[in-house]
């Protein structure tokens, strides 16, 4: 497994290595049914849940629609707090600005909180570039970097792997990044988790810089909210004297108040738990206590582009509980690393393509990644109708339109490979505008039923490879009922 | 009182069977059922593989046909979800594309009017006893647009309780999709195969004869995969089973 995304196959065909794969298939389904049945029993407990689901929404629709100006607010709340604020376009500059500013330090070691944010514009591969050493603290993202491998869930990034696995990455990795993992270590969880924690601690003592994400901005306030549930984040937080903090545009939120919302339904969205464990707020900078620098990297990516989409829109609501992903059944099996993205399972397949376009082959393939079933929709906290922008990005695919790409209006063409099933649906449309062609059709079909082939060749193998095809009856309804007079010939 | 049947294409062509079970069910409640010849297809296949301007004419026509019943009944969550759910926002996304009220106004009128039929049963004719039999084990699997889409609810787990010799059996992980999911079931044919494997193996651990559901194009998928699997459990369409009385009992 390679540590990057570039160049990923289309998502049938990374999801068909993935579901052959048994171990990977018992892996995801034990955590995600147990995390799924969790999460709704936490989430049965509040009675207000509807209420708090529909606040949430109205908070980031409003904080959206005025992005600009709290955002505005936010840089000056921050700088008068003692922060420095730096605009990032895209990845690069992004890279660009927090590189140069880990330099300006000395230092050429960095501890991390997970951030999803760092891992979208590939931050530690482009530090590596630059000889700085980017350590990953989070539990599961320490066993996703001495793995060698990609995160492939947004909460829980090792899902992929079970105690064994972690334990021969632990015993073999361990020691090349830092202190080596304890002599006879077996998996047991507590045993694991000790050897995360001494390995760690040496980094965290160390570190002279930190660099995290924030689930939340507050405009008024200027103050930064992370959410996680290990205390790696508070160590991270608070013992380096540089902090940076790269955070995407739509993390904002006007008020302090409007935090009483999300730290209600991110816990019980995500991890299933009442409140939240560690939640670190601060604000600039203070004299006494915590770093004496702080730098927040405002990164766009593509987020302006999401925005300027009506329907698409609603994906910047997210704030990464991963409820999605664990109720995901096509995720359950096709596991995370098939979504080419750090955004996985129902919310990346709508937020990938947005940010990235869908030019590429992956990125074109991901709106289909899902039957609609709509369980996502379903437990989402901010309410996305996630199935309604997938369907809106198949129709961007098909039939392309206008979007904006790096701030600018575009035409996009229809994606190529689509010719058959555009030529078959809009066969089908003609016959479905007429009757009497459809009436033909089905007795067509009824009539020559005996020469009919049990297996499909070419595209149909899809379907008679795993299932029976229908028989086609002697004749179809319309016919029926005609001949009987709606069953009243057949009565008598 | 007079209804139309939206039987819907793949029942009219592939499921002759579940729209006979849907007029002698209805008959026998006291409903006149009409089934307008002209109608073919809501545009669900086309919508959501994402050609929502080539639906637009689909919705239209379906307008026409069924614009001047009193109820429309379809034995299909999904379509029945369609018209009710996704034809208002193609006349929204007609007005955001400045094309004016017309779509909206048209396809308004069906919208409200167009019933999935154990939403028919229980809500509009007020029964759940429909003096149905049935002595077999079954269980029922709720499709995701019934479920999810029209919150059928425990509708069809009622009428299926008042069904005579009827034993119904829980499904384990129920409220999971089976993987059909349209052109899904192609396009993503492993995943769409193994969703569909583990609700057959689910199924199966019930102990039922029969897997029953309120949509035929799921039942195609999981059916096909009963039969390649060699269970021996057989998929029945609801209507099939509440049609069924001792005079003339359904398999």
């Amino acid at each position: 497994m390679s540590g990057t995304f570039v160049g990923m196959p289309a998502f049938p065909k990374a999801a068909h290595d993935a579901v052959r794969d048994g171990t990977l298939r018992a892996n995801l389904r034990h955590a995600t049914h147990t995390i799924r049945a969790k999460r709704a029993k936490a989430v049965a407990e509040v009675s207000d849940w509807a209420a708090l689901r529909e606040a949430g929404k109205q908070i980031k629709d409003h904080t959206l629609r005025h992005l600009d100006e709290y955002l505005v607010r936010l840089e000056q709340s921050v700088t008068a707090a003692g922060g420095t604020v730096h605009w990032a376009a895209d990845a690069e500059e992004a890279n660009r600005i927090v590189a140069g500013l880990i330099r300006a330090t000395g230092e050429t070691e960095v501890v991390k909180v997970k951030s999803m944010a760092t891992q979208e514009i590939g931050l530690n591969e482009a530090l590596l570039a630059e000889g700085i050493h980017a350590y990953e603290t989070d539990l599961a993202e320490l066993i996703v970097q001495l793995g060698k491998d990609r995160p492939s869930h947004i909460l829980v990034p090792a899902i992929h792997r079970n105690r064994g696995e972690i334990r021969d990455i632990f015993r073999a990795e361990m020691g090349a990044w830092g202190r080596p993992a304890p002599e006879g270590l077996t998996d047991t969880p507590a045993e694991l988790a000790e050897a995360a924690r001494l390995h760690l601690r040496e980094k965290f003592l160390r570190a002279k810089v930190g660099v995290s994400g924030a689930n939340f901005m507050v405009a008024e306030t200027g103050t930064l909210v992370v959410v996680e549930s290990e205390g790696n984040g508070r160590m991270c937080l608070t013992l380096p004297e540089t902090l940076i903090s790269v955070v995407g545009i739509e993390k904002v939120v006007p008020t302090w108040r409007d935090l009483e919302v999300f730290l209600q339904t991110l816990p019980r969205s995500s991890t299933a738990e009442r409140m939240n464990p560690y939640t670190s707020m601060w604000t600039g900078t203070t004299h006494t206590d915590g770093p004496r620098t702080f730098h927040l990297v405002l990164l766009d990516n593509g987020r302006t582009d999401t925005l300027a989409d009506e329907v698409g829109r609603q994906a910047l609501r997210c704030i990464r509980c991963s409820a999605c992903l664990n109720v995901c059944p096509v995720y359950e099996r096709a596991g995370g690393h098939a979504y080419g993205s750090v955004y996985p399972g129902p919310i990346g397949a709508i937020l990938s393509p947005q940010l990235r376009g869908t030019q590429s082959e992956i990125d074109a393939s991901l709106p289909y990644a899902s039957s609609l079933c709509g369980a996502c929709y379903e437990v989402c906290p901010v309410a996305i109708d996630i199935p309604e922008v997938l369907v809106h990005l198949r129709e961007r695919v098909v039939e392309g339109g206008p979007v904006v790409r790096e701030g600018n209006k575009v035409v996009l063409r229809p994606a190529k490979g689509h010719a058959a099933e555009r030529a078959a649906l809009r066969a089908a449309r003609w016959a479905f505008s007429r009757p009497g062609a459809l009436r033909a059709g089905q007795r067509l079909a009824s009539r020559t039923r005996r020469l009919h082939p049990r297996t499909l060749p070419g595209p149909g193998r899809a379907w008679t490879g795993t299932r029976e095809l229908p028989t086609v009856p002697a004749e179809p309804f319309r016919d029926w009922w005609q001949r009987t007079q709606g069953g009243k010939k057949e009565a008598e | 009182m007079r209804v139309a049947l939206f039987l819907t294409c793949v029942n009219d062509t592939l499921y002759p069977d579940t729209g006979r079970a849907v007029v002698k069910l209805l008959t026998r409640l006291g409903v006149e059922v009409d089934f307008p010849m002209a109608q073919t297809c809501c545009g669900q296949a086309h919508y959501n593989t994402g050609y929502r301007h080539q639906t637009e004419p689909l919705a239209r026509h379906f307008s026409d046909v069924f614009g001047e019943y009193e109820a429309i009944v379809t034995p299909s969550g999904s379509c029945g979800a369609m018209v009710r759910e996704l034809y208002p926002r193609l006349g929204e996304r007609a007005r955001a594309e400045g094309r004016g009220e017309g779509l909206a106004r048209t396809l308004a009128p069906v919208v409200p009017k167009t019933y999935e039929l154990t939403e028919f049963l229980v809500d509009v004719l007020g029964v759940t006893d429909v003096g149905a039999y049935y002595p077999h084990r079954v269980t029922y699997h709720p499709t995701c647009h019934g479920l999810r889409g029209l919150r059928l609810g425990d509708r069809p787990h009622r009428l299926l309780r008042a069904v005579e010799g009827l034993e119904l059996v829980e499904l384990p992980g129920a409220e999971e999709c089976c993987g059909f999911g349209g052109t899904f079931a192609v396009k993503n044919s492993d995943v769409s195969a193994a969703m569909g494997a583990d609700k057959v193996r689910a199924a199966e651990s019930t102990g039922a004869q029969v897997l029953c559901a309120a949509d035929n194009s799921c039942l195609m998928h999981i059916g096909g995969t009963m039969a390649r699997l060699r269970t021996g459990m057989r998929p029945v369409h609801i209507a099939e089973i509440l049609a069924s009385t001792k005079e003339e009992p359904a398999a």
